[in-house]
């Protein structure tokens, strides 16, 4: 992991820069489209989206560097400090809160080592995150999928049907 | 796969879920043309455009994403030959809570979104289109976009598709985690680049000033399905499944207290509100009975279980006459729900039984509408804040006799006074509840 006191970009891939030109041609029209796609390359690949991140990127795309900070500022997917390597997103809203998800959410942070009452509020921060970097447990609103609830989002895979005393050997396999 | 019954239920009818959930059925091209695939398509490069918009329109199709809107009307608005450049932008960004069905489309059977998509471009002479996915589905990500590189080297997508001289570029684009963007406009200034605020309507309508002030066509992943059926069955043929002004197959998403949560798809009409709970989905929980549903996404206004509704219906003799109505037996279909002060949406209904706390249901929606409001607009960005606020203080034990005026004063406050339906989204679930469930609501504390 990167420590905070080096710029990101100082550290790109080989390869990054063609990927990122790459997602700009999808966008024939405006390359300011390309915003988006290219905070998601950034941020997959560093974690988060630093200072040097928001310039590079606006560099890129002929912007002033607030038009990228503005979106990252605004949704919630976009960090700029470090999360955990395993992120579990429990899902909050209604049909998966009438199943359970609030237990379910205290459970993940037991199982992980998180105090489960700590407030988080996105705008950029990463959410309760583990000493040892490896987990975040948060909260999200409705993942689209409350006929199958409680539901959690952990990294890329759906998790369905949480039982919360399946919880901790769930954890144990991420480990 | 959670959520589908192995056997359809005897009252479905899948048509746009024909392949989800089916042993052996993969989201490849291969997989897609031994299933029929892209034959539609070729049958509607041989029609004129202007007949494909045709038969959208006899086959009453509306859309699917929330707001119901006439699709073929829709796409009426834009003129073939206006010379400048049109664009389809696909919603797929599935976020209404209590809504759950796109997301099999996209990861299970993404080539039947890219042919309805490929038949809508080329009735309305787009050359560009954008799949708009939600980011919360990044497998869904990967496979539809490997299936548009899939059709692009089969023929049907690029340049000169099926030696029609018709071309056509799809993109999948990704959000950010922004319940906002499903909003048309800011779904657009989303794709722009921009901060999602949604755009004012009038000027801003997607037909006239849409994508790069272009004009656009903005669909549910679920519409677009539904025209490659259109083509293969014959407009007359997929009406006559729905009403007359609701037509084909609409896909059901249940969710909350009942035996089988799940989405079913079913004619658009057929079914009662009894019928869907009691026997599609199996009925409540033992020992519980029914209390509210919302019927249409959580936006939409709940409906009690006890109350019945007064409605003009034609009789025999061909009069008008009113006739009460028991919440149980509304049909689940545009009309009627609207003709009892509610939607259809995005039919996502949520079912409460009666061990369910309203106070409780509502704070949580208001918390959602909280965190969702894009800010742009005072009376949502203080509203929603203000709502969720006071549910979550009488929640904890400190309801005020003045709190049901008050919330209600918020709420009415809201709606109309917003560039966007969201704000209408969030005072809903609000005044409605405090509408049907006066009782819970008076608990003074202090």
């Amino acid at each position: 992991m990167i420590e905070m006191t080096t710029r990101q970009a100082e550290h790109l891939p080989p390869g990054f820069e063609a990927e990122a030109d790459e997602l700009v041609s999808h966008y024939p029209v405006s390359k300011r489209s390309a915003s988006l796609p290219l905070l998601h390359l950034w941020q997959n690949h560093f974690g988060f989206v630093d200072d040097s991140g928001v310039e590079w990127i606006a560099a890129k795309l002929d912007l002033t560097p607030v038009n990228i900070l503005e979106l990252v500022t605004f949704y919630p997917w976009f960090r700029r400090e470090a999360a955990g390597r395993t992120i579990i997103r429990v899902c909050r809203t209604l049909a998966c809160a009438m199943a359970g998800s609030y237990a379910v959410k205290e459970k993940f942070c037991e199982a992980v080592g998180l105090n489960p009452h700590a407030e988080h509020h996105g705008f950029g921060c990463a959410p309760p995150t583990t000493a040892d970097g490896k987990f975040s447990v948060e909260f999200v609103e409705c993942l689209a999928s409350c006929g199958s609830a409680p539901v959690a989002l952990i990294n890329d895979d759906l998790v369905e049907n949480i039982n919360t005393s399946d919880i901790p050997s769930l954890v144990e396999k991420l480990k | 796969m959670a959520n589908f019954l192995t056997t359809p239920h005897p009252k479905e009818r899948r048509i746009i879920f024909e392949n989800i959930s089916k042993p052996g059925y993969a989201p490849d091209i291969a997989t897609y043309l031994a299933h029929g695939g892209y034959e539609s398509l070729r049958q509607a490069l041989a029609m004129k455009p202007s007949e494909i918009i045709d038969a959208v329109k006899a086959a009453n199709l509306r859309g699917r994403g929330g707001a119901g809107f006439p699709c073929g009307t829709k796409w009426s608005f834009i003129k073939y030959d206006d010379g400048k450049p049109h664009y389809i932008v696909v919603n797929g960004d599935e976020s209404e809570p209590g809504t759950f069905k796109d997301r099999y489309i996209l990861h299970q059977d993404p080539h039947q979104l890219i042919e309805g998509l490929a038949i809508s471009a080329f009735a309305t002479n787009t050359h560009l289109a954008y799949i708009y996915i939600r980011c919360e589905f990044p497998h869904a990500a990967r496979i539809v976009w490997n299936a548009i590189k899939e059709a692009r080297a089969s023929g049907f997508l690029g340049k000169n598709i099926l030696g029609s001289g018709f071309d056509l570029d799809i993109f999948v684009h990704q959000g950010a985690g922004a319940y906002i963007c499903g909003e048309e406009t800011s779904l657009l200034e989303s794709l722009e680049g921009k901060r999602p605020y949604p755009r004012i309507k009038p000027p801003y309508f997607p037909a006239v000033l849409g994508l790069y002030m272009k004009p656009t066509i903005v669909n549910n992943v679920e519409t677009l399905c539904h025209v490659k059926h259109i083509i293969r069955l014959g407009a007359a043929e997929y009406a006559r499944m729905g009403t007359p002004g609701d037509g084909g197959t609409r896909t059901m998403c249940v969710s909350g207290d009942v035996v089988r949560p799940g989405t079913y798809e079913l004619p658009c009409g057929s079914v009662t509100l009894r019928e869907l709970i009691f026997d599609v989905c199996g009925g409540l929980k033992p020992g519980r009975s029914l209390k509210a549903v919302i019927p249409g996404g959580s936006s939409a206004k709940i409906m009690r279980a006890d109350e019945s509704y007064k409605l003009k219906v034609k009789g025999d003799d061909g009069k008008m006459t009113e006739k009460e109505i028991p919440m149980l037996d509304v049909v689940m279909d545009a009309s009627s729900l609207q003709s009892v002060g509610t939607m259809i949406g995005s039919a996502g209904v949520m079912v409460l039984d009666d061990s369910r706390d309203m106070l409780w249901a509502l704070n949580n929606l208001n918390q959602f509408y909280a965190h969702e409001s894009c800010g742009q607009c005072t009376p949502c960005r203080e509203g929603s804040l203000w709502m969720s606020k006071m549910t979550t203080r009488m929640l904890a034990g400190g309801t005020l006799p003045a709190d049901p005026g008050n919330l209600k004063n918020v709420a009415d406050n809201i709606a109309g006074r917003t560039v966007c339906a969201f704000g209408e989204a969030c005072s809903w679930p609000t005044q409605s509840f405090l509408e049907k469930f006066p009782e819970e609501f008076k608990r003074a504390d202090i």
